[in-house]
């Protein structure tokens, strides 16, 4: 195949954007700038490896049904299990958003990185919140009929019925779950793209 | 150590091309699947989770029959909650809460989960006994035919007399003119304490169940629910949005949409929720567009946690950048 | 209206859901409540713990951050 020649197939052409703007070295680099040093960094990976055990907890979960937690010790196990990676995964979250905050990481075009965080933050929300009301418990009946004012008195309640189980459940392993995927992945290509921000300017005091 | 490896001011618009180091991003994201992976495991097995069992209508009914006897009641004299609601349940002209002056989304929207909080909660459950109980049948037959007025004499002055209490389980109907309400809810408490409203008030004249709408807003407008709620801390008013059963955590990043509902003038505003909702979807808003927003996008600056974070690069490009000393 | 029966009521909703836990997170919530400011003791935990963390990771440094490539 030679080079600079455009191609003209759709495969071609989406092949050509998508080196083009992640160039292997680009996508997965094995350097960083030199000012990517410090813990704050990590806490991006750590958000992302307990969405991967939220995820697989999930599916351990589904593969039973959602009453099985109930009547299995294994399945009240796993139940924790879910639980407890979404407390971390919000917990890791909160400080790589407090971070990025105070790195004003939205500078030099990145923008998109910022607004695509913010936004699988709130889609997270949705989707711990639909999670609590497919429990099936006490918790589920009091959320759900706590939750009903809010989204009825903006008008949301009128097609997403939280007291509807079955849609809720569905929301919540299929519907939301892709969203905040679709987000997360989003994210990383942008931060791939642009690069980790570099450091606000120095101080007179420290040059 | 150069200046162009450690520029002090970085053009965060361009590529790096300064100093870089050495950084395995795949080692990192297995380290830290497997550390909170183990970590996540041994949460689990240190606190487990909570799972308080749901309350039942027949529990409800078998608890406290006076409360259950009251929402019924006023489901059928119209004055209960979801009879009260407005949309999306019940057509009440004016209901529905305002986001600001008289708008409201809630009445644009209208009518989508359309209930008849009389028919659903009592007479059609009750429709299934009475196949078998010609004295509920007559009575159903009875509060049916009667006008609407001759209706509301009857479930008020039943409302009355649940209002005073049971005395040893049982109701003290003084004399008055209760029409068949007293069979009807007679009929409901026993169908409910048997199981048989949790199953009446689930099913359709469809075979399979996902929907517990009906049964959830009957649960609501009684106050038995509310009760063990409020015992958990999970009300409105107690923060409750953040909380969850027991002592585990709960949602803590939901602090600023319940803070709200502590303060005047939303503690008593009929339309918090709707108002609530509105000051939430700005700041959210807000929240996502902090890059654009003057001022609060200074506020890095003005709060320096980042020369903290930068602190070892900015030594560096100090000294990277500085002026040569003189040769003596 | 008093809650009938609410210690039994609980209790039975409560108990044999907790299985294996080495602590037992079930039982009487405890809150810290100053005025209109009520916060449960595990929220207050996470949130100085998130606080905590974040001092941490700022603070803590970096292997290989001082050495050059």
């Amino acid at each position: 195949m030679s080079e600079g020649v455009e191609s003209s197939t759709w495969t071609g052409r989406v092949r050509d954007a998508g080196v083009a703007a992640f160039p292997p070295d680009r996508l997965l680099p094995d350097s960083q700038p030199v000012y990517v040093a410090s813990w704050v960094y990590v806490f991006g990976v750590l958000t992302l490896a307990a969405f991967t055990v939220v995820l697989l907890s999930g599916a351990v979960i589904a593969l039973a049904g959602p009453a099985w937690w109930h009547t299995s010790s294994l399945g009240h196990y796993v139940n924790s299990v879910h639980l407890w990676s979404t407390e971390l995964f919000f917990f890791f979250m909160v400080v790589h958003l407090w971070g990025k905050f105070f790195m004003a990481a939205w500078r030099g075009r990145r923008a998109m990185t910022w607004i695509t965080g913010a936004v699988s933050f709130l889609v997270s929300i949705a989707t711990a919140f639909t999670g609590y009301l497919s429990q099936q418990n006490f918790d589920s009946q009091w959320i759900g009929g706590q939750a009903k004012d809010g989204l009825n008195a903006s008008g949301i309640g009128a097609y997403f019925n939280v007291l509807n189980y079955g849609q809720m459940l569905l929301w919540h392993v299929l519907l939301l779950p892709l969203a905040v995927g679709l987000l997360i992945a989003g994210h990383i290509l942008l931060v791939r793209r642009r690069g980790v921000v570099p450091p606000l300017p120095a101080e007179k005091e420290e040059q | 150590m150069s200046a162009a490896e450690y520029p002090l001011a970085p053009n965060p618009a361009e590529e790096w091309r300064g100093k870089k180091r050495r950084y395995d991003l795949v080692k990192e994201a297995v380290i830290a699947l497997v550390a909170v992976t183990g970590l996540t495991l041994v949460l689990a097995a240190v606190f487990s989770s909570p799972d308080v069992k749901p309350v039942t209508i027949a529990q409800w009914a078998s608890a406290d029959p006076q409360d259950f006897l009251a929402t019924a009641v006023s489901e059928l004299d119209g004055t209960s909650g979801v009879a009260t609601y407005g949309p999306p349940y019940t057509h009440v002209p004016g209901a529905g809460q305002n986001i600001v002056g008289h708008f409201s989304l809630q009445r644009l929207v209208g009518v989508q989960l359309p209930i008849e909080p009389a028919r659903a909660f009592v007479l059609g459950p009750l429709a299934i006994p009475a196949q078998t109980d010609p004295v509920l049948a007559r009575a159903i037959v009875e509060y049916n035919r009667a006008t609407p007025a001759e209706r509301q004499a009857w479930d008020q002055a039943f409302a009355k007399a649940v209002d005073r209490g049971l005395v040893a389980g049982r109701l003290n109907l003084t004399p008055g003119n209760y029409g068949p309400v007293p069979t009807l809810m007679a009929g409901l408490l026993q169908m409910a304490r048997s199981g048989g409203l949790d199953g009446a008030l689930v099913s359709t004249d469809r075979f399979y169940q996902t929907n517990f709408t009906k049964a959830l807003l009957f649960l609501s407008d009684g106050s038995y629910l509310e009760n063990l709620a409020s015992k958990q801390h999970l009300l409105g008013s107690q923060w409750g949005m953040m909380n969850e059963t027991g002592n585990f955590p709960g949602q803590a990043w939901l602090w600023l949409y319940t803070f709200w509902y502590q303060i005047s003038p939303f503690k008593s505003s009929d339309n918090a929720d709707a108002q609530i909702w509105g000051i939430m979807g700005i700041l959210s808003l807000a929240f996502i567009l902090i890059p654009f927003i003057p001022g609060v996008r200074s506020i890095p600056k003005w709060i320096p946690i980042y020369k903290l974070i930068w602190r070892d690069y900015y030594r560096a490009a100090s000294k990277a950048n500085a002026p040569p000393t003189p040769s003596g | 209206m008093p809650l009938r029966g609410r210690g039994s009521t609980l209790l039975r909703m409560v108990e044999p859901t907790i299985l294996g836990a080495v602590v037992d997170l079930n039982g009487s919530p405890r809150y810290v409540h100053q005025g209109w400011f009520l916060i449960s003791y595990a929220n207050l935990s996470v949130i100085l713990l998130m606080i905590a963390v974040f001092a941490l990771a700022i603070w803590l440094p970096f292997p290989g951050a001082q050495k050059d490539e």
